[in-house]
């Protein structure tokens, strides 16, 4: 406990405490959940994961700018990629009549 | 107690309250079994992410996690969700089952412990930290020398786009 109080007085610790952290309840849950949403949330909370650690060492970059503008562009893969996974998923529940990706067993139709 | 009221006047606390709020939320989505309130959850996170992003300079990605996860992804998927759902298979239709959860919560806290040792043992160079950053110069940085790669983002969001209503559009 005093070395964790003496590593919260250094700056960065604390962002990428939070970052692990959310990027294992990420991973987690993309691999626990059969449900092929929940696992597009999983993957939404890793890259949020990533883009605190971004946002946070690019305080002390020497151009501060270009963490964050990464971060801008991680966002808009995102959502890009959202919106076609939940298309693809819908296609998937109108043939499967589920979402189980345990159901997932056959290419042909 | 000295420590404690040192870090509520640094602003620290607000922070940590920020930190408890995003972990919770994903937490929330963890261990929900209904998809809606797992959404919710993640809700919570996002704001979390955001208010961590305020703490560490970064202003205007700060607002853009609220308007791109908030009022994008996350009303997509609820959409997704709500249309996805099965009424017609029964009462609980947005239920959730989880495999092997003891399993995976102990695989949960591994993963968390072994990053935080990394962190703890690594030493970060936080010599040269900027003053202030302006949400100007990250305008400019983005109108000159990011600006291809913005542009490339662009067209890639407007591909995804129709892409996506392509898929989900009715064959017949």
């Amino acid at each position: 406990m005093p070395l964790l109080l003496q590593k919260t007085m250094n700056d960065i610790f604390p962002y990428l405490l939070v970052g692990g952290i959310l990027f294992a309840i990420g991973l987690t849950i993309l691999m626990t959940k059969k449900n092929l949403i929940l696992m597009l949330m999983g993957i939404e909370l890793m890259l949020n994961a990533v883009n605190i650690n971004f946002v946070a060492f690019s305080k002390y970059d020497k151009i501060p700018e270009h963490g964050q503008i990464f971060a801008l562009f991680v966002m808009m893969v995102a959502a890009s990629e959202v919106a076609v996974g939940l298309a693809i998923i819908l296609k998937i529940k109108k043939h499967y009549e589920n979402i189980n990706p345990e159901n997932l067993n056959e290419l042909k139709n | 107690m000295e420590i404690v009221i040192r870090e509520l006047l640094n602003g620290n606390v607000i922070f940590w309250i920020f930190c408890l709020i995003t972990i919770g939320g994903a937490a929330y989505v963890l261990f929900s079994k209904n998809v809606l309130y797992a959404s919710y959850g993640l809700l919570v996170s996002f704001l979390g992410v955001a208010g961590i992003f305020v703490f560490a300079g970064g202003e205007f990605v700060s607002a853009a996690q609220i308007m791109i996860y908030i009022g994008g992804i996350l009303v997509l998927l609820i959409f997704g969700i709500m249309l996805s759902s099965n009424k017609k298979a029964g009462k609980n239709y947005l239920k959730i089952e989880n495999v092997d959860m003891p399993l995976s919560l102990g695989y949960a806290v591994g993963l968390s412990l072994i990053i935080i040792l990394l962190i703890v043992k690594t030493k970060f160079d936080t010599a040269n930290l900027k003053p202030l950053q302006h949400i100007k110069n990250l305008g400019y940085d983005l109108m000159t020398d990011s600006v291809l790669v913005l542009e490339i983002v662009g067209v890639l969001l407007l591909m995804a786009l129709i892409g996506a209503t392509f898929i989900a559009k009715n064959d017949e």
